[in-house]
């Protein structure tokens, strides 16, 4: 029966010891502890949050590096267009003005030759009438006796030589 | 590798104090009665004047306790002069006799009686010494009892304990002093973790989350009380092996200072809910009155029960099971009953963690409970 009954003494002696315990562990024990925890945790929290922080900030960095790559490969993209077309205006150009110089040489030398035809043609055709006059001359020299009719008459035959 | 030979150590332990148990009675068995079983348990799990750590009788080893009485002033002896003293009796009424250890020198005029002390009445001289006797009514002594404040087993026990807790703890203490709020290490390291467990799932778990604060330090305070206390009883041999925390004086305590905590923390949304428990109809609030009442008092009365329960029982399987060898007076049974008691060691080491956790779990569930605010 004693055993389920509370015993004075032991309860006196819990009573002391118990609150004893309760105040020291309380002052020297419990308030450190858990203060020294919650800053540690608080420490821990603030290094995460900071941490986070600092994640966000990097991707926002980086987001803007890409960006302004992203600007310079573009800017890059557009100078090598207009140079490669600055290059092909100026290639083209190049090409005309040369056809351009090379027509006018043609047409200049073709002149020329024409001229020179018409040139050589003259003096072969003045060649050919005084050849012809010598001829008809020598000819008729021995066929007419009149030097002008025979001049007029071999005139007259050279104009109607066509030249073809 | 380490676990297991520290099991092994553990095992060894135990069968170094089983072969103590064992010597003694088995010689003493053919000349005494016989093994009585629920008297030796008994004997264990209740309070003592001295800590017994072997043998029988005037010559087993033991750590005799003082003795501190208040009848007519102080008195403070060795538990030793009960012990050690003289061995009476007195007939009882069915033929066997009441056995009780008459004190001698300073614990004359005092008898001890299962270890509860009692004043003797003079009943004469005999060769100019006064004779004493112990009178029984019943199974009960009718003598006076002076007041008993004694360093008992539990008293020693308790006292240790507390050390105990109280070295580790500012031990603890002291490495966050030195180092700051760094990672734990060594002491810390391990009991960190069970003081966060105790702060964030009992207090935080059950308790406002403004106001727990407060009651941390307590609820830590009876978790490491119970749990030491619960690990130190599991020890079978001296500064262990007391049945503190299965006495129900501790059990007592510690609910009542449960008890004064919930009740003193009471907020009026908590006494309404006791005295004119709202959403009911009236007479039914006035029959809820005497309800809620026997309710303040039940939750603490069931903590007292469960952590005394518990471990006493755990002590009491233990012992049941070595007893087999005594009661078959065969060594050859400690093969059955060493595994078996092991096996149970083993369990009530959960068990002592189990219900320091309980017993703070639901103190701060009471507390909770007392200190929420209306919310409708």
């Amino acid at each position: 029966m004693d055993l389920i009954l509370p015993d004075f003494g032991l309860l006196v002696w819990t009573g002391i010891v118990f609150c004893l315990l309760f105040f020291l562990l309380v002052k020297f024990a419990w308030k450190p502890i858990l203060s020294a925890v919650n800053t540690r945790e608080q420490k821990i929290a603030e290094a995460l949050d900071l941490a986070e922080k600092t994640k966000a900030e990097m991707q926002a960095l980086k987001a803007e590096n890409d960006q302004i790559l992203k600007a310079a490969r573009a800017e890059r993209d557009q100078i090598l267009k207009e140079a490669k077309e600055a290059a092909n205006s100026m290639v083209e150009e190049a090409k005309g003005k040369a056809k351009d110089e090379a027509a006018k040489l043609v047409e200049a030398a073709r002149h020329n030759i024409n001229s020179e035809k018409a040139a050589a043609m003259a003096e072969l055709k003045n060649h050919i009438a005084s050849l012809s006059l010598e001829i008809a001359e020598k000819v008729v020299r021995q066929e007419l006796s009149a030097d002008e009719k025979q001049k007029a008459l071999a005139s007259q035959l050279a104009g109607e030589i066509k030249m073809n | 590798m380490q676990q297991a030979g520290k099991f092994s150590s553990l095992l060894q332990i135990l069968f170094l104090a089983m072969s103590f148990l064992v010597y003694q009675p088995l010689a003493n068995a053919s000349k005494e009665e016989a093994f009585n079983v629920g008297e030796m348990i008994m004997h264990h799990i209740k309070d003592a004047h001295e800590w017994h750590v072997a043998g029988e009788g005037k010559e087993s080893i033991s750590l005799y306790l003082p003795v501190i009485l208040h009848d007519n002033g102080f008195k403070c002896f060795s538990s030793k002069h009960f012990y050690h003293g003289k061995e009476s009796q007195v007939p009882s009424s069915d033929s066997t006799a009441y056995h009780y250890l008459e004190g001698v020198g300073p614990a004359k005029g005092y008898a001890l009686y299962h270890e509860k002390i009692y004043k003797l009445d003079q009943i004469g001289t005999a060769n100019g010494q006064p004779v004493y006797n112990l009178k029984f009514h019943g199974e009960h002594p009718h003598n006076a009892m002076p007041t008993d404040l004694s360093i008992t087993k539990n008293v020693a026990s308790l006292i240790f304990g507390s050390l105990l807790i109280l070295i580790i703890m500012l031990s603890v203490a002291r490495f966050y002093k030195r180092n700051g709020a760094v990672a734990p290490k060594g002491l810390a390291k391990f009991f960190e973790p069970i003081i966060v467990m105790v702060r964030d799932d009992i207090a935080k778990a059950n308790i406002d989350q403004h106001k727990y604060h407060k009651y941390v330090p307590y609820l830590l305070t009876i978790f490491f009380f119970i749990w030491i206390n619960n690990m130190l009883g599991l020890i079978p041999i001296l500064p262990g092996g007391a049945n503190l925390t299965g006495n129900i004086t501790i059990t007592l305590f510690l609910a009542v200072c449960t008890l004064l905590v919930t009740v003193l923390s009471g907020n009026k949304n908590y006494w309404g809910h006791i005295f004119w428990m709202p959403g009911i109809p009236v007479p039914m609030k006035i029959f809820m009155i005497p309800i809620e009442l026997i309710g303040i008092l039940t939750k603490p009365f069931a903590l007292m029960i469960r952590l005394f329960a518990n471990i006493t029982a755990g002590h009491i399987i233990v012992l049941a099971l070595i007893s087999i060898i005594f009661i078959n007076k065969n060594i050859a049974w400690a093969g059955l009953s060493v595994p078996m008691a092991l096996f149970i060691s083993v369990l009530e080491i959960l068990v002592a963690f189990l219900q320091g956790f309980l017993f703070a779990m639901l103190s701060a569930l009471f507390i909770g409970a007392a200190v929420e605010e209306a919310h409708h």
